[in-house]
Formats: C-alpha cells, structure tokens, sequence
C-alpha cells in the first residue's frame, strides 16, 4: 500500500523585544544563571503580569506577514500544569481567541510553489531552563529565560513529507528575520519546532494516528525526525501494528524518536481566562499602522529584484533569502556595479568567504560601495578576474578599499600597448620553433605564445589587448 | 449518590499535586459531592443568552513599554530557595515525563 | 484626664504629628505598649516589628522637625495582613508553606503607606491564604474577638479587625476577596472598606481569587477609612487591573448630611436567614436614614440566591492556579523526603496546605478540568454577570444599597469549622459585592444582648466610595451609637 504523509507544525519563536512579555528584565538569556530575573517572572507571591506591548506590536506584525486575521478582541488564559521550570505552574498563553488567526505562507518545494496554511499565532511566555549538569540527583533551573515572549505559530496539517516541513520553516524564519522580530537560532532555542505526524493510504480523506514530535534542535533535525517517524508509522501499520498517539523525543545522537511518558492528566490544561489582564483589543487603525510598517517581505522582494535587476529566478531567490544580503546587493548595485556581474561576484565570491569565515554579512568588512568599484575595475578591464579574487579576499580580510589594495599590489594590468609589444617580440624571438609552427596552421600554438607573454607580465597583461596586439605582431612579421 | 466519585478525587488530586488518605478522599467526596450538588442550583438559571463575565473589570489594552528594568540582585532571587547553590535553584533530577 | 495615644484615630495621630504637638515615635511607642498589653489575650499581631517601626517615627519627626510635610499619613500606626508582600518580616499568609517567606519586595500600597509617612508595626493575623471567616484556619495562631475573647474575630483579616478593635493600631490594611475586610470589622466593631475592584493596587498582595480580591484599610471610623483610602487607591503601572481614575479626596466627601440619598433596601437581604437582634438593629439604621432625610428605596436583587455557588466556583478555580506556585522550588516549604520532583510537589504540598485550602484547590481543580468547565465555571462567569446586572438595575432606583453584613453575630471558636458548605452560606451578603466588583462598607450598628457588635452593610456604585462614605459617616454622627470598649475579657 502507498502511504502520504500528513504533518502539522507548531513552532515556539522567541521575540526580540528589550525586556520579557510580563516584566522589565532584559530578554538577553545568556546572562549568568538567575541575573535577569525579577519577582515577576520568577512567580513570587503577589506579582502580577502586565502585557508588553511590543509583543503585541511583533506578534500582529508576524500575523499580517503570515496572512492572517487579526482578532479584534482577544485575551490571554492561563494553561495549567506543573514542571519545575515553570515559575507559576501556570503559563500564560492564549487558548480560544488567539491574536492572529487563519493565514498561509507560501513555500518553494522542487521549482514548485505550495500553500501551507497557518491556523494560529498566539502570545505566551517561554519557560525557565533546567540544567541537568549540576551533580548528584539533582537538577538546576534558572529563571533567565522564564517570561521570554514566545510566539506560537501553528499551521494546517497540510505538509506532506519532510522535505516541505523543512522547506516551511525555512520560509518561516526567513519571514521572520525579514520582520525583525526574532533571531531564530534553532540551536540556542530562539526558534523551537515541533511536528504532529501520521500516515494514511494515498487516497483516503481520514487522518491517521497522530504523533507529537518534540526536542528538535536544527533543522536537518527537523527532516531527520520527520523522515524517521514516518517511516515508522508505515513500517508500524504495514506489520500489523497500530500507530499509537502520544508524544515522542528526537534523540539525535541515535536519530530516533522514543516515547515520552507523560501522565493521562497530563493534557488536561484547566484553561481559563487569565484574571489579572485585561483583553487586547486591536483596532482597525492599529492594525493599519503596523501593516504600513512592514517590510517589503521575501516573496515580493524576490519578485521586485528579478524584475528590476533582470536577475534569474534562482538568482533572485538566493539574494533574497536574507534580507541582509538583499540590502547589500542593493547598495552594491546603487553604487554603479552592473547588476548580473554583481550578482555573480555576491553569491559566488563573497558568500564562500562568508561561509568560510561563518560570517554574517552585516559584519562584513567588505562594503557594498567596495564590491561596486571591484565589479567596475574588471568591467573596465583595469583588473582581470583572477586578479578580482585576490582582491576581494584580501578586501575581506584587511577591510581596505578597492582601488588601495590595486595600487599596493601593482595588480593594475597592463594595458600600455607599446610595452606589451616589447615582450611579445622578445617572446616570438625566444620561441621561433612554435612561430614556424603556428605559421604552418597550427592555431593551437597561439595559446601557448599567449601563455608566454602572460607569464613574462607576471599576469597582468590585459588578456584581449594582448591577443590582439599578439595576432597583429605574427601577421606584420610573416609579411 | 454523591456528584463524585473515589476516582474523581483521585483524578482531581493529581492534578493538583496533592496526596489524599483513604479518609480524606472519602470526606471529600462526601463534602466536595455536598457543595458541587449545592453548585448545581446555578442550572436552574438560563444563562444561553449571557456573555460570561472573563474579566472583572471592562478595561483593554493595558501595556507596559518594552523597557528593562533593573532585576532582583541573584541573592534575593535565591534567598528564599530551600535548596540553591549560589547559582541555580536545585530540585530533585528532572526526568522526562515530570510534566504534568 | 487625656485620652491616651493608643485611642486616637488616624486623622488625630495625623494632625497632631504633622502640628509637633506630639512626635511619631511617641504615638508609635504608646501602640507598641498597648500590644504588648493585650495582644497576649487579643493574639492580633504575628509579628511586631519594634525596631523598624521606631526608625519609620524617627525618620517622621525628622521631617517635622526640618519643616519637611512628612506625608498624609504621617504617624500613623498600621498593623500589615500576613498576606501583604514586605521586605520587613514575613510574608507567611497564615500558612506553613510559607513559614519562612521573605518578600524580595514591597507590595505597591506598602510603597505608598511608607511615603505617607504611615508607621508599619508589624504584621496581623489571618485565615491561612484568606480562606475562612473566622481566622481559625490560621497556623499562626488563634486571634480573638475583644469583646468576648471566647469568639471569633471573623476572618479572613480577621487579625486585622481585632487590632483596630482592641486599639492595637489606628489602621489595619486587610484583604476583601468575599466579606474578608467587611466580616470582621462587623464582628469586632470596627468600619472596614472593600473598594471597588482596580481602586487599589492588588501588587503584592497574594492572590487568593484575582478577579475578586482587593485591599482596603479597617479603621476606628469612616473619617479614617477615607483617609486611608486616599493613600491607598490609584492606578498602578504593576497592576494591568488598576483603574485609571483620578483619586478624589474622600474626606471631602463626609458632609455629614444624606439630604435626597435614595437608600436601597434589597428584599432578598431580610429573610429568616437573617438573625432577629441583626435584623433588628439594620431595621433602626434605617430609621436614621430616613429621618436624615434619605429617601427609603425597596429594590430587588434577584440572583442573590445563586451568589454563594457561583463566588464558591469562581474563587476556588482561581485559587487552585494561583496557589499552584507554592512547590518548593523557588520558596517556601519543601518537604525533607522528597527525593523526586513529583514527590516534592505532592509531598510538600499535602504536609504544609491546610485542609480548607486543600479542599478549595481540589473544588477549584475539580470545576476547570476537563469536561466541566462549561457546567461549572463558564456557567459561573454567566451568572456572575447576571448578578452584576442586579445591582446595575438596582442603582437605578437609588444611591447605595443597604442592608447587614453578616446574618449572624461572631460565634464561639470552633462552633462552624466542621461543615464547610454551613460556613460559606453565612458570606451570603458580602460576597454578591465582590462578584459584581463593588465598593462596600461595614460599620458598626450597636451590640447584640451577648454584647457582641453587629455590622451594617452600605454597597455602592463602581467608584462610587464617596457616597459610602458620606452615608456611612453621617449614620456614625448621628445615630448616636457608640460601641464603647470592648471588654478584652
């Protein structure tokens, strides 16, 4: 029997803002343990939340990005359960009225485009951290990261293998980052995912037995996961065995899913509707407001750049996976490089030394205004390629502007006709054996007499200029 | 018969993290059948066209600006762990499946 | 001969100590002898803080003594609910899970009261986490009622009541969440105030029912209450449910006259519920309104019958998530024996919870969980604005609503602890008030045959404090009934 795949994510997204969703400490969880922390967010007694309100502002913004209606009218409820990383043993979420529902972002799977639809994104405040390195029985927590604004973002259950799930959390981050609101490090936890997976028969309308997949920590974790439990579940039912529901762990050092044993209670949440804050409303004019302050997002900007730059599908969409990158080919090109040979020298030079170096390219040394002058040294044929590559790695590497490091180097290329017309006759007289020879027809032996001129100007010979003054020098001395 | 069962209460006390004697699951079924029984008089009214009150007061939209505030001293956070090493509060090893 | 300090209200100790006519430290050392007096007998006050209330008065004197206003409240001394967040003392809400709680910081009226110039003595005792209406349920230990010390002082801030009561301090700071501040200032004879829900900060106050608590001062008089009241109320950036409104000056609103009032009288309020004698002395406050020149108003209050069910629901669901905090992780008592995370919930909280505690968490538990929480609580929150909804018709027809506080005067200890439910039906009259967000007033209204004090009940308007107080001052000039001192015996 062929079976498909039916996946649903949810995806936790911690919010950039300055200080936590319910109180002032700063959001930056890498301070030492238990710093950033206040009565508030460490549950004490007689504290009581109040709602940030740029979490509000981040949280409407990621739902117009994603499509999504915003609820005029929505609150926040508490989610009840017990866990020693939770500062109240209740989590203030949002259960039955979420602040943006009903969107969908497009992905890109194989050349093809397809809708995912989003069901929910909703405010809720992240969790302490348990450390388990402490020794003995006994377990760690520390309170930084409780009270983080995190946002859950929950689509249909209409991914259909790993490679789309993978594909729609890359389209997602992508989102966000271009929104500025998170800076979605899978492996610090900034960005959590978690997949419900079942399987069915090709063919049916019913869903399968789902499970829950969590502890997912990179993205190629994300595929590995889903790759692992659906063929699971396949290999399951075709053996006669049962899918059953629960939640699993990615182990990824043995790239399995194993159950996580959870008490039957454990679902039941006791939602209600949370006392101490009051409903947040978002107005026609509120909304309007944040929606005139997004960004041009990744799918119009793509389709923007291909346009105005005349830039290939696969170009466009390579510049425009960061919006950094994006921006710096712009301003590279606002600076007067010719846009494909921009292109090329971005995606092509300056992205292996960025990898190379695990850079980001907002602090790249290399400014947009200094890759323009590079792409128009070799346009102009000052510089050859080859010599373009020496220049922006060193470019890269000391910060120095285009045209110094050209001059330091004596990287010009010559292109004074008169001494170019001296070696090449120095060369024909040191080589009279392949003159014979080319004279003779065999054209192929141009090549090596222009590799010889080449060599005796070190490589700066400007390569049209030599080959025409070379093609002119056999041509006078044969008449 | 009581609104509730033994096993109600002991659900219920699950829940709620709470460990019962045989005789305390037995007086709160009786008491806790007494006073939901009681509670049930609520069904006489009908509430269909009712909007529930969720919120004691009719405010909205009340915020704070995204800006940090000092936070306690670690000292403070801690001073009233009953087990903390300077660093972290220390609980029991946390296993998978402590959730509930 | 002259009244002694102890005596004085809030507004003398106020005016004298702002004059020089007598210094903070001498009124603060004048209260702590008179606790150290009765309190052996009265057991109001868990904790005194002699030192650091000695320091607050030397600090108001200096500012006296520098031409410096040492605030409205300047030499007043306070006795602080255990269940007010403070960085002097304990915080242990009456409760052993938090024997040894040390408040990181100060609840936001604490704040207020120490910047008016306001004289902390310490901390006074209460129903464990404010569940009870007669502090029994604390673990401190038993508070009385002054006048019979053989009776409950009523509860939950209880504690609170009996210290105004025996004139341990001029203002106790207690906590309203179904007659909590109401109840006892009836049962010992003292005026007690619950504002409307969000006129006072409810930050760091722990929170028994959030929708429903609210912090309000108990007084030797109205002029106090509304003294105190303009210290206390106020929007509070910490508190998403602070009203943002200006915050008058009650006092200006104690005219003396209720000219043209129209008193509200529920008839639900007077059924064979309602003792005799209480009945009785509602029925001559009401005479003295009306020959104030009050006009007598017969309202209904349909719902008050479903009042209990749906504050039992309500209140017991908030608490069970509220009181959900206390595991032992970050504070509070953590059982020795537990060596696993779940053990250390269940083991802790079983030991260290009382049983009205546990049981309410249990209900609480019991009506959200899964597939009763539209029967139960969603059902609740409907009536509850059916209830709200009484009133609002109700204060159509008139000004405030009048009628006793409690059915019954304070009984003998140990006299309602056994059946839980008979204990929650005597809130009958002041929980209504807290559903619908209310203000409420509890004074004095004479003394029962036993010599027991009765209370009467004014409820008001939201915001509409300025109307209770006016009404509520002009019964006490003009009733001509004075409790007297209580026997302390």
């Amino acid at each position: 029997m062929e079976f498909e795949a039916v996946v649903g994510m949810e995806v936790h997204v911690e919010i950039n803002s300055k200080s936590k969703v319910f109180c002032g400490c700063s959001g930056n969880f890498h301070a030492a343990p238990n710093t950033n922390v206040c009565p508030v967010c460490l549950g004490m007694p007689g504290v009581l939340p109040v709602l940030n309100v740029d979490m509000v502002n981040k949280s409407v913004a990621v739902g117009l990005a994603l499509n999504c209606t915003i609820s005029r009218w929505s609150k926040l409820d508490r989610k009840n359960y017990f866990y020693p990383d939770m500062a109240k043993n209740y989590q203030i979420s949002q259960y039955d009225l979420p602040l943006c529902q009903n969107g969908w972002i497009d992905i890109e799977v194989d050349g093809q485009t397809k809708r995912i639809g989003i069901t929910r994104a909703h405010i809720e405040e992240d969790t302490a951290r348990n450390t388990h390195t402490i020794g003995g029985n006994q377990s760690g927590v520390d309170f930084n990261r409780s009270g983080l604004p995190l946002l859950e973002i929950v689509t249909e259950p209409d991914i259909r293998s790993a490679k789309e799930a993978l594909a729609y959390l890359t389209a997602l981050k992508q989102m966000l980052q271009y929104l500025d609101v998170s800076d979605c490090n899978m492996e610090e936890g900034s960005l959590r995912a978690e997949a419900n997976i079942s399987v069915r028969p090709v063919g049916q309308e019913k869903f399968g037995t789902k499970t829950e997949v969590k502890n997912v920590a990179s993205f190629s974790g994300v595929h590995k996961a889903i790759e692992f439990e659906i063929a699971r579940h396949i290999k399951l039912i075709n053996s006669g065995g049962k899918v059953v529901q629960e939640t699993r762990g990615w182990d990824a050092d043995r790239g399995i899913t194993v159950p996580q044993r959870l008490k039957e209670s454990a679902h039941d949440y006791r939602y209600f509707p949370e006392p101490d804050l009051v409903p947040i409303v978002v107005d026609e004019a509120w909304e309007q407001r944040i929606r005139e302050s997004l960004p041009e997002l990744p799918a119009a900007r793509r389709s923007r750049m291909g346009t105005q730059y005349g830039l290939s599908a696969y170009d466009a969409n390579v510049i425009t996976l960061s919006q950094d990158t994006a921006n710096y080919y712009e301003q590279v090109v606002a600076a007067g490089a010719d846009a494909k040979k921009a292109a090329n020298w971005l995606m092509v030079e300056l992205q292996s030394l960025l990898s190379a170096a695990k850079q980001d390219i907002r602090d790249c040394r290399v400014s947009p205004a200094d890759l323009a002058a590079l792409v128009g040294l070799i346009e102009s044929g000052a510089i050859n390629g080859k010599m373009g590559k020496d220049v922006i790695a060193e470019m890269f590497e000391t910060g120095k502007a285009t045209q110094d490091i050209v001059n330091e180097q004596g990287l010009s290329q010559i292109t004074d006709t008169g001494e170019i017309e001296a070696i090449i006759r120095q060369v024909l007289a040191d080589n009279p054996a392949q003159v014979e020879q080319f004279r003779s027809g065999k054209d192929k032996v141009f090549g090596f007499l222009v590799g010889q001129v080449m060599r005796a100007t070190q490589g700066k010979a400007n390569p049209a200029l030599l080959n025409d003054l070379l093609r002119r020098e056999l041509s006078r001395q044969e008449n | 018969m009581s609104k509730i069962t033994k096993q109600d209460v002991e659900y219920v006390a699950g829940l709620a993290q709470l460990r019962l004697d045989d005789a305390a699951k037995e007086r709160l079924v009786r008491e806790m059948g007494d006073i939901l029984a009681y509670m049930d008089q609520l069904n006489e009214l009908d509430t269909s066209n009712v909007e529930p009150m969720m919120h004691a007061m009719e405010m909205t939209n009340v915020f704070r600006q995204d800006v940090v505030e000092p936070s306690l001293p670690r000292e403070e956070a801690l001073m009233n762990a009953p087990v903390h090493d300077g660093e972290y509060f220390i609980v029991p090893r946390i296993l998978e499946g402590d959730a509930s | 001969m002259t009244t002694p300090l102890y005596k004085k209200t809030a507004r003398e100790i106020r005016d004298a100590v702002r004059s020089g006519a007598v210094t903070a430290t001498a009124v603060t050392e004048a209260h702590l002898a008179r606790i150290a007096e009765v309190d052996p007998k009265v057991d109001a006050f868990t904790q005194i803080w002699t030192d650091e209330a000695l320091a607050q008065a030397a600090a108001v004197d200096a500012k006296v003594k520098q031409g410096v206003d040492p605030g409205p409240m300047a030499g007043v001394p306070v006795g602080v609910k255990e269940l007010i967040c403070t960085r002097t003392g304990k915080t242990t809400c009456a409760s052993k899970i938090l024997e040894n709680f040390r408040s990181p910081y100060d609840a936001t009226i604490i704040k207020k009261l120490d910047a008016a110039g306001a004289i902390f003595l310490g901390k006074v005792n209460m129903d464990e986490f404010a569940m009870g209406s007669s502090t029994e349920r604390s673990t401190l230990k038993t508070t009385k009622n002054p006048w019979n010390l053989k009776c409950v002082p009523g509860g939950s801030s209880g504690g609170s009541a009996a210290a105004i009561s025996a004139d341990e301090c001029a203002m106790a700071i207690g906590s309203d969440t179904g007659g909590s501040i109401r109840q006892p200032a009836a049962l010992c004879g003292c005026v007690g105030i619950k504002p409307t829900y969000g006129r006072v900060s409810r930050y760091g106050l722990v929170a028994f029912a959030s929708s429903l608590d609210q912090i309000g001062p108990l007084t030797k008089n109205v002029e106090d209450a509304a003294l105190s009241l303009n210290t206390l109320c106020g929007r509070d950036p910490l508190d998403a449910t602070s009203a943002d409104l200006p915050v008058p000056d009650f006092t200006k609103a104690l005219t003396g006259d209720v000219k043209g009032l129209r008193v509200g009288l529920p008839k639900e309020y007077f059924t064979e519920a309602l003792n005799a004698e209480m009945r009785e002395k509602v029925e001559a406050a009401v005479d003295v309104f009306r020959r104030g020149g009050a006009e007598i108003v017969p309202v209904s209050l349909p719902h008050t019958d479903y009042a209990i069910a749906t504050y039992y629901i309500i209140c017991t669901a908030e608490a069970s998530a509220n009181l959900a905090r206390f595991d032992g992780v970050r504070y509070g008592y953590r059982h020795p024996g537990a060596k696993t995370v779940e053990e250390m919930y269940v083991l802790s909280k079983s030991e260290a919870f009382g049983p009205e505690v546990r049981r309410r968490i249990m209900l609480g538990t019991y009506v959200l969980s899964s597939g009763y929480y539209d029967a139960y609580y969603l059902k609740a929150q409907k009536v509850r604005r059916l209830i709200k909804k009484d009133f609002d018709d109700a204060f159509e027809q008139c000004d405030f609503v009048m009628g006793p506080t409690s059915p019954i005067p304070s009984f003998e200890f140990g006299a309602k602890t056994e059946n839980p439910l008979e204990m929650y039906l005597a809130d009958i009259y002041t929980i209504s008030v807290n559903l619908a967000t209310l203000p409420g007033i509890s004074i004095p209204c004479g003394l029962t045959a036993s010599g027991l004090p009765a209370g009467l009940q004014m409820i008001g308007r939201p915001f509409g404090e300025e109307t209770l107080l006016r009404a509520a001052h002009c019964y006490e000039q003009t009733s001509g009934i004075t409790l007297g001192e209580p026997p302390i015996a």
